[in-house]
């Protein structure tokens, strides 16, 4: 992920319509804003694209060149977008936003908590991904669009947590103070989700529900898997894709509102 | 001449600064009366929103309980730090020869002492409205998990608190991220009081108690240490 938020400085589309056209060039603002126009006109890139054709491409494989499962028959294709975007969520959005943040309160680096933003709104995606499907598959194969089970609600309010996160960012105009506002609300929400996690799995040991089918976890045949690696490796893809071109949004409105701060006089 | 008085310690410093908080609510009683009368308001509302033929009220009771108790503390919460911005008070307190940790503890200690006296008229109203005949061992025993939930509860509002009175939103905000952290209270606290209604002993709602303390000891720390973040250096 490193690489690819290193390459953010790199002039390119130098184009007819340059936007960069007209910014001075020589002091370290002026290549800055520079730089920052020149990712307004392209901040998703062609990493973007080829991550999209990435997912099309999965997509097509789930769809006519899977095998249909014996038992859950074509409902458990769903499987193989569900998995994928639960686990970027949670091990590459979630991961990212609550160590940025802890790094942020630590180093005070703005472009951390840009990072920890910019996961958190694109794992919020992802996360919604998770939420939409899972009832989807649940219906057919449970016979039930929802259940109580400790991995749902603990994914259900780790989607509310985050859209507090968001809505805070929102309610909070001074860049510092919203960073460091974020930063310790992500880091008390990575410790709640194991309580929130352990306090449904009691609460369902303590009061058993009427056997569901549960998937079991089955040794997937070669084809199967070929899918669900593919499946992953395209959402990892659009991910980092999705989180570059929103790391970039993000840059640009700083440096636009630096510019705003330096021209009225104000100190930023 | 007398010496310059020394810098207090943590504790005393956030004693008093509980203390000052709780003075001018012993002196005005605008809170906890509305927080008072809000718990009696949800507790009749409550009874209305069932029908008590069908779920039984011992079923209903400890929910309702936990509900409105959480929802109550939202209400003392709030005022806790929204006090402090009249005449810019919190920088009074903030360049106060006292740790940024004990300005926080006092404050979560002001609160605690009033979702406690939310809790004393919260309980026998509940009792009350839903005709629970309890013992004495059972009342002592839903007091000591009220207690352990106050607590992680108060630690967590309250640095909500001192951050949402800064935003744009005030106090719309403190729902919003205070009650995602109140599942495993609410939880955890109303599992254990349905099994103390129902008479059984204590050992068997050792879990959730056990829950309750963890919650409690990783909230209190990570909020103290939290909370001189939230400010300027």
């Amino acid at each position: 992920m490193g690489v690819t938020m290193g390459s953010e400085r790199s002039p390119r589309g130098h184009g007819a319509g340059d936007p960069t056209r007209g910014v001075p060039d020589g002091d370290a603002a002026g290549v800055a804003r520079r730089a920052a126009l020149t990712q307004l006109a392209h901040p998703f890139g062609r990493l973007f694209w080829v991550a999209v054709a990435a997912v099309i491409a999965s997509l097509v494989r789930i769809a006519y060149f899977t095998p249909i499962e014996a038992s859950q028959g074509p409902a458990q294709k769903i499987f193989y977008v569900h998995v994928p975007a639960a686990v970027t969520a949670l091990y590459l959005a979630f991961a990212l936003m609550a160590v940025a943040s802890v790094l942020y309160l630590w180093l005070r680096d703005p472009t951390l908590d840009r990072v920890a933003a910019s996961s958190a709104e694109v794992g919020l995606a992802f996360t919604t991904v998770v939420l939409l499907t899972g009832p989807l598959w649940a219906k057919p194969v449970w016979g039930t669009w929802w259940s109580g089970d400790a991995r749902l609600t603990s994914t259900l309010f780790l989607w509310l947590i985050i859209l507090g996160y968001l809505i805070l960012r929102q309610a909070v105009e001074d860049r510092a103070q919203r960073a460091r506002y974020s930063a310790v609300l992500a880091i008390l929400a990575g410790l709640l989700i194991p309580f929130i996690h352990l306090s449904v799995y009691l609460f369902r040991t303590l009061h058993p529900q009427p056997i569901v089918l549960k998937p079991s976890a089955p040794s997937l045949p070669s084809e199967m898997l070929t899918t669900l690696v593919m499946s992953f490796a395209s959402f990892a893809l659009l991910f980092v894709a999705l989180l570059r071109a929103r790391y970039r949004l993000a840059t640009i409105a700083d440096a636009d509102l630096a510019d705003v701060a330096t021209r009225s006089g104000g100190a930023d | 001449m007398t010496p310059p008085p020394a810098a207090p310690g943590v504790l005393v410093a956030a004693w008093t600064i509980a203390r000052k908080d709780l003075t001018v609510e012993l002196r005005t009683r605008a809170a906890f009366l509305s927080a008072a009368v809000f718990t009696i308001l949800a507790a009749a509302i409550f009874l209305y929103a069932w029908d008590p033929t069908a779920v039984a009220a011992i079923d209903l009771a400890p929910g309702v309980l936990w509900v409105i108790f959480t929802f109550a503390g939202l209400l003392g919460l709030n005022r806790s730090f929204g006090a402090e911005l009249a005449d810019r008070a919190i920088d009074g307190l903030l360049v106060a020869p006292i740790s940024r940790e004990a300005v926080f503890l006092g404050k979560a200690l002001a609160n605690l002492i009033f979702v406690l006296g939310v809790q004393v008229v919260a309980i026998p109203t509940v009792v009350l409205f839903y005709n629970l005949s309890l013992g004495w061992g059972a009342v002592a025993a839903i007091a000591g998990v009220a207690v352990l939930a106050a607590v992680g509860l108060v630690a967590v509002g309250t640095l909500f608190s001192a951050m949402a009175v800064n935003t744009r939103l005030a106090e719309l905000l403190l729902p919003v991220l205070a009650l995602p952290f109140f599942v495993p209270i609410v939880t955890a606290a109303a599992q254990a009081t349905v099994l103390l209604v129902n008479g059984r002993p204590l050992t068997g709602a050792l879990d959730w108690i056990r829950l309750l303390v963890a919650f409690d000891l990783v909230f209190v720390s990570a909020c103290t240490v939290a909370y001189p973040f939230t400010i300027e250096r």
